[in-house]
């Protein structure tokens, strides 16, 4: 796990400190730099994007951000390796990203601040029921398929799912969360 | 021969149709002279209008300030004549800025660039978080939701005018108005495109039976479709309008020959699409946000 200190990135693209994330440009601004840093991850490594040192986050910026960070990319690798999760949000950073990840068809995992994680964004009652039963230990297909009520197969398929959305990740034969779940 | 335009009394956004009406006669490019001597009372809207008005005319208006000591301060306060000196010839007594705090909320503050955005949300956020906590009874993390609007309304000057703009935000007690509370009101104005010609190459244009001021304030407004045709755009629009409503605030939008008020609140009974106006380049929009009112 890596953390992308956000406050100091925004500091770096803007020349000198500046606490707020607001406005198209500097979105698309961050976000090349933080596209970069998350290229140079190892596969598979959790990148959390520290928002604790900025203030505040409007709509665009949110969306020419992080939407489009979590958006497939052109190219022959649309996928990137790693995986992406948020922490130091407060209710507004929430409001506006919660707001971008439903409009693009996205979902993201967010740390709170007790370490638990959740999930923001479009997710189905499904999927979320799933993913909060992955998040608890379940790991079994045929525990997981008790617990949510569905065939063995569906619960594979939407596993698989919820892995290509880069919200669970591969560990060893099964699934494994990005982090602890929110009690 | 130079056409004279009067400020009325009192300069909110009823009344600054009036000066709009007064320009329908006079030709664009004819000498024009703003005479305020009479006007009392201007809120951000009037304000910000009259910057505007300056600078869609292809000759440099004359400008007289007001008569009344209180008012000009209260204008020079607000950094109004700051910014109309690069705009207007201003004539007679006009006072300079006045140093210590201003009582006003963010002065008229130009917006060009990404940087203008942030030193409105700095400023609203720094200096003035803790008065609109008090006034509107807002949470503290609640002024984070009106700073995000603020910067969005900025922003879209930024996107969509094709040329700088103006915010400002005050504060009224509007107890003996129908609201019957304090109020916050936010302007933003520009005199750039205009909504219809921002949107003249959307695809909502394309498809359109009919295309002029109001089809094009309810596409970019309710509909929140950009000129910009990336999935996730319009997120500025849909977000102000989510927050007049989740606040009971009340949001207009002009441009050219129309007005749409799309939030409108029980406290107020506009109409909510006005077409037919006398035109007015650009777009303003007004944003007025009453105190939270007590739970029951």
């Amino acid at each position: 796990m890596t953390t992308v200190d956000l406050a100091s990135a925004l500091a770096a693209s803007a020349g000198a400190p500046q606490p707020h994330l607001v406005t198209r440009p500097v979105g698309a601004a961050i976000r090349v730099l933080v596209e970069r840093q998350l290229d140079a991850l190892a596969a598979g490594t959790v990148a959390v994007l520290d928002f604790s040192g900025i203030g505040v986050l409007d709509r665009s910026c949110a969306d020419e951000f992080v939407a489009k960070l979590m958006l497939p990319r052109e190219g022959p690798a649309p996928t990137r390796e790693g995986y992406v999760m948020l922490r130091g949000l407060h209710d507004g950073h929430l409001d506006a990203i919660e707001a971008v990840l439903e409009t693009h068809g996205l979902a993201l995992v967010v740390q709170l601040p007790d370490g638990a994680t959740r999930l923001v964004g479009a997710v189905s009652a499904t999927e979320r029921r799933l993913w909060e039963q992955v998040m608890v230990g379940a790991a079994a297909i045929e525990e997981l398929a008790a617990a949510v009520g569905l065939a063995a197969e569906e619960v594979h398929a939407q596993l698989e799912a919820l892995v290509s959305r880069r919200l669970l990740r591969r560990a060893g034969g099964g699934v494994a969360p990005l982090g602890a779940h929110a009690a | 021969m130079t056409a004279v335009i009067t400020v009325p009394a009192s300069l909110d956004e009823p009344q600054f149709e009036q000066v709009i009406d007064q320009l329908a006669a006079v030709p664009a490019d004819a000498k024009l002279l703003v005479d305020a001597r009479h006007c009392r009372f201007a809120t951000p809207y009037g304000l910000t209008g009259l910057l505007c008005l300056a600078q869609a005319r292809a000759a440099r208006p004359d400008f007289v300030p007001p008569d009344d000591d209180d008012v000009r301060s209260y204008w020079a306060r607000s950094q109004f004549f700051t910014h109309a000196d690069g705009l207007y010839t201003l004539l007679g007594n006009v006072p300079r800025r006045q140093g210590g705090n201003s009582d006003v909320l963010l002065e008229v503050t130009p917006v060009r660039d990404s940087a203008d955005v942030q030193t409105v949300v700095a400023r609203i956020q720094e200096q003035a978080a803790h008065i609109l906590t008090r006034t509107l009874d807002l949470e503290p993390r609640a002024t984070m939701l009106f700073s995000m609007t603020l910067s969005e309304a900025a922003s879209n000057v930024i996107e969509h005018a094709g040329g700088g703009g103006w915010v400002m935000v005050q504060r009224y007690d509007w107890s003996k108005r129908r609201v019957g509370r304090e109020v916050v009101q936010i302007s933003v104005a520009d005199a750039g495109m205009g909504f219809r010609r921002s949107l003249e190459g959307s695809r909502a244009r394309a498809v359109a039976d009919r295309w002029d001021d109001a089809v094009a304030l309810e596409t970019g407004v309710v509909q929140g479709i950009s000129r910009f045709g990336d999935p996730g755009r319009g997120q500025g629009f849909k977000g102000i309008r989510g927050y007049a409503s989740k606040v009971d605030g009340k949001l207009t939008v002009r441009s050219g020959t129309a007005r749409i008020a799309p939030i409108i609140p029980p406290w107020d009974d506009d109409r909510a699409l006005r077409s037919g106006l006398t035109p007015f380049p650009g777009a303003q929009m007004n944003l007025v946000i009453p105190r939270r009112l007590a739970a029951p």
